[in-house]
């Protein structure tokens, strides 16, 4: 099992290399339109051809992914944490805070996320930047995915309140506060763990998503999402393969969080 | 033996089924209704259109009214009454006679105040009440409490109820009746056995026997089966997937031309929107608008976006509509020096490729348009880039379609919006709510109580004016005139005019599509179907 790992390690370690190194390299900026050639098929110019707005699409590839993988990390960190909070807390605290948290999680479990985002979206000021806007769509998506999570951390932190050396730690004299930190923090650090790359690729499909209904990234930045536009429907049966470069980088990015993902699940 | 039993029903089976003729095609929506006085969706008006028999139509190719259920018609009183003389001897679908009493029953049912008909509102033209006088069973007279605009077009949409049938609106003098209607399905028309009209060789149209109208509202889907050969047309195609098919498949793709729908864009002038008071001095500023019309370049929209099946817009009336366009109007160059002399004129100045105003605001402004609306994100975008070129800082944002019509309509929080205009209907009284500046659809300045320019006063003199007249030349000079006046004062910039696109399979015959809607099916009791032409022979 180490050697797909490894190499799913070195993959996504290239990508981000690429992402970041990208802009020291001379090239057309993604924004930029080559009105005189749409929609052109690779070249020495345009190394991946250019879209219908005769935009670089290696350029744009490039910008999209580190759009997507910046963000999604981000917002796969405060989902971890608010999952991490209210599911510790609600195992240790009380039975009343317990319920209200559960039923809080509950809640959230059972909002339609979509209408949600699209309701947002909607009511955010028009000028902002399209950075600030990504970003706006990226919190939002950290704030409201934590809620599964947060059962799964509920549960192990109750099994973990259990054992018998919280037990003998608790009989030792520690606070609740001290028996948090010390004791079941690090042992629900492979769950939360877990939880963070399992929520990365989630987010990314999500925000692809949100692109694929026009409500991703506001133009001209790209991201994954928007993309993936240019695949949606009848489309995608006369695309020539350089227009499935950005589906490719997508698939192979989240298969290789899932490989990375594989060695924690066993270490649980 | 019972498989060669089997095989040979199956076989005469298929050989039953496809002796019947029948002509495919997708509806988008479910119709709301079958009752011709109530349409105003586009699917019941794709029924209406096939099964409703009118007292005359709008040949959609020439553009010039013919004679159909009425032999002919004289317009009087200033456009106040009409008087049909009809034909004799024609039956609805259910064999009851059709006579003048069934035109005076469907004029009652449409000026009905309590059927709030949709068609019957495009006749309302003042205070009173509408009076049919049958003369005789072949003639009939109308008179309207005031002058209707455009009175004997009207009648293309009106299709003839009959007043004695127990079938009551499922009787029709049209050339298919409805058959079999199953919601979310598909709604099937079959021939009407008594329609009226023949061909030279005295043979009853129409050609085909039944209509299928399959309800599917995923375009990709509609696609695929006409490239699966299921369905025989497509009536309108976008750009894109026009494009695509026609790489594919060029046989299949037919280009009538410029369509009457314009995409356009505008700021918002209202003066009580929520905006700042420097960006309200903007937008209600001429030069400020002209300048943005003339840094915008709309043969890049009408080649990038459009791929060349589009052509820069002039103005509210398009080019196909034959009559009505202005001809003198030339549509805007693009030319960013002569924008920004424009912008000097008001105190603008670019410093550090970055546009300010007179007080220093940097020039920043978002745009609005539905998501998911490619071909309008694409030329947002592509005026992201015009703009900058003059220092302007364009912020693109795509909302789901009810929030924009919130701000558009009723918060009139936002700065400039791009959207489309559909136009089905040449005659420019119809866009009456548009231009006068107290209508609805006025919408850089909605419900105005008094005209807020100058301009916007002579176009609502201009508009009621050409709607108080029948003498046609009068209304062309005042529309002409409304037209110069918008062109020159940009409260719509018009972007470009998009061809109107159709797919046509090659066994569907005599299909010459056209710019109005029913683009593909506006001739439907002339078309042949593949296996129709095999069998005439």
């Amino acid at each position: 099992m180490k050697s797909p790992r490894g190499l799913a390690i070195g993959f996504l370690a290239l990508v981000i290399a690429a992402c970041v190194a990208g802009p020291l390299f001379q090239g057309p900026a993604y924004a930029q339109q080559f009105r005189d050639v749409p929609d052109a098929a690779p070249s020495r110019a345009h190394r991946l051809g250019t879209d219908d707005l005769g935009r670089d699409r290696l350029a744009r590839l490039l910008e999209g992914t580190r759009v997507s993988l910046l963000l999604a990390p981000a917002a796969a960190l405060l989902s971890t944490l608010l999952a991490g909070l209210v599911g510790a807390t609600a195992a240790l605290a009380g039975r009343w805070i317990e319920r209200a948290l559960l039923a809080a999680t509950d809640l959230f479990l059972s909002l339609p996320w979509l209408f949600l985002l699209i309701t947002v979206r909607a009511l955010l000021p028009l000028n902002i930047t399209p950075f600030a806007s990504v970003t706006v769509t990226f919190v939002l998506l950290g704030s409201l995915g934590w809620a599964a999570a947060a059962r799964v951390v509920c549960a192990d932190t109750r099994a973990l309140c259990s054992a018998d050396f919280v037990l003998a730690a608790r009989a030792g004299g520690s606070g609740r506060l001290r028996l948090l930190w010390r004791q079941v923090m690090p042992n629900l650090m492979p769950v939360l763990s877990a939880q963070f790359w399992v929520s990365i690729p989630v987010f990314i499909l999500t925000e692809a998503n949100l692109g694929m209904l026009g409500l991703g990234v506001a133009e001209p930045l790209p991201s994954w999402g928007g993309l993936l536009r240019e695949l949606e429907g009848f489309a995608m049966f006369s695309a020539h393969w350089w227009q499935f470069m950005p589906l490719v980088l997508l698939v192979v990015v989240v298969g290789c969080f899932h490989l990375t993902l594989h060695r924690q699940e066993i270490s649980i | 033996m019972k498989c060669k039993l089997a095989l040979c029903l199956l076989l005469s089976a298929t050989v039953a089924a496809r002796a019947e003729s029948e002509l495919r095609f997708c509806l988008r929506s479910e119709p709301k209704t079958f009752n011709p006085v109530l349409v105003e969706d586009d699917s019941s008006e794709t029924v209406r259109y096939l099964t409703g028999g009118v007292l005359m139509r709008l040949n959609r190719a020439t553009q010039q009214l013919e004679p159909e259920l009425a032999t002919s018609w004289k317009v009087s009183g200033n456009g106040k009454t009409i008087s049909f003389k009809l034909r004799q001897g024609l039956h609805f679908s259910d064999g009851t006679p059709f006579t003048a009493e069934d035109v005076a029953f469907t004029m009652q049912k449409l000026m009905d105040p309590s059927v709030h008909s949709p068609t019957g509102d495009a006749f309302r033209s003042g205070e009173g009440r509408v009076v049919t006088r049958v003369l005789t069973p072949t003639s009939v007279t109308v008179t309207f409490p005031a002058p209707v605009v455009g009175l004997d077009k009207l009648f293309d949409e009106v299709a003839i109820l009959s007043a004695h049938s127990g079938q009551k609106e499922m009787a029709v003098l049209g050339p298919y009746r409805v058959a079999d209607y199953k919601p979310g399905s598909y709604l099937l028309l079959k021939r009407n056995p008594n329609y009226w009209k023949h061909d030279t060789s005295g043979r009853q149209l129409p050609y085909i026997d039944a209509v299928r109208l399959e309800i599917q509202q995923n375009r990709d889907m509609e696609l695929l089966r006409l490239m699966r050969g299921e369905i025989d047309f497509i009536n309108s195609l976008d750009a894109e997937y026009y494009d695509k098919l026609k790489a594919q498949a060029s046989g299949l793709v037919e280009d009538a031309g410029t369509s009457l729908d314009a995409e356009q864009m505008w700021f918002n002038q209202v003066a009580a929107s929520p905006l700042p008071a420097y960006e309200k001095a903007w937008f209600t500023s001429t030069n400020f608008r002209r300048a943005i019309s003339d840094s915008i370049n709309r043969d890049d929209l009408a080649r990038v976006v459009f791929r060349g099946y589009a052509r820069p817009a002039v103005s509210w009336i398009s080019p196909a509509n034959k009559y009505w366009f202005n001809a003198k109007l030339q549509p805007r160059r693009f030319d960013q020096q002569a924008a920004l002399a424009l912008l000097a004129q008001d105190g603008f100045s670019r410093k550090n490729g970055t546009l300010y105003d007179r007080a220093g605001h940097a020039v920043e402004f978002s745009v609005i348009t539905n998501a998911g609306n490619k071909a309008r994100e694409e030329m947002a975008t592509m005026i992201q880039q015009d703009l900058a070129g003059i220092g302007i800082k364009l912020n693109v944002v795509t909302l789901d379609f009810p929030s924009l019509i919130e701000r558009i309509t009723r918060t009139f929080d936002y700065e400039a919006c791009l959207l489309g205009l559909t136009n089905n209907s040449l005659d420019p009284n119809t866009q009456m709510t548009v231009w006068l500046s107290s209508g609805d659809d006025h919408q850089w300045d909605p419900h105005q109580k008094t005209p807020a320019t100058a301009w916007e006063a002579e176009i609502d003199t201009l508009m009621r004016e050409q709607a108080s007249t029948a003498d046609v030349k009068k209304r062309k000079q005042a529309v002409d005139r409304v037209q110069e006046i918008v062109w020159q004062q940009e409260p719509f910039i018009y972007l470009v005019n998009k061809d109107s696109l159709s797919a046509v399979s090659p066994s569907l015959h005599n299909a010459h599509p056209v710019v109005l809607r029913p683009q593909v099916y506006w001739n439907i009791d002339q078309l042949t179907l593949g296996n129709e032409v095999a069998r005439t022979r």
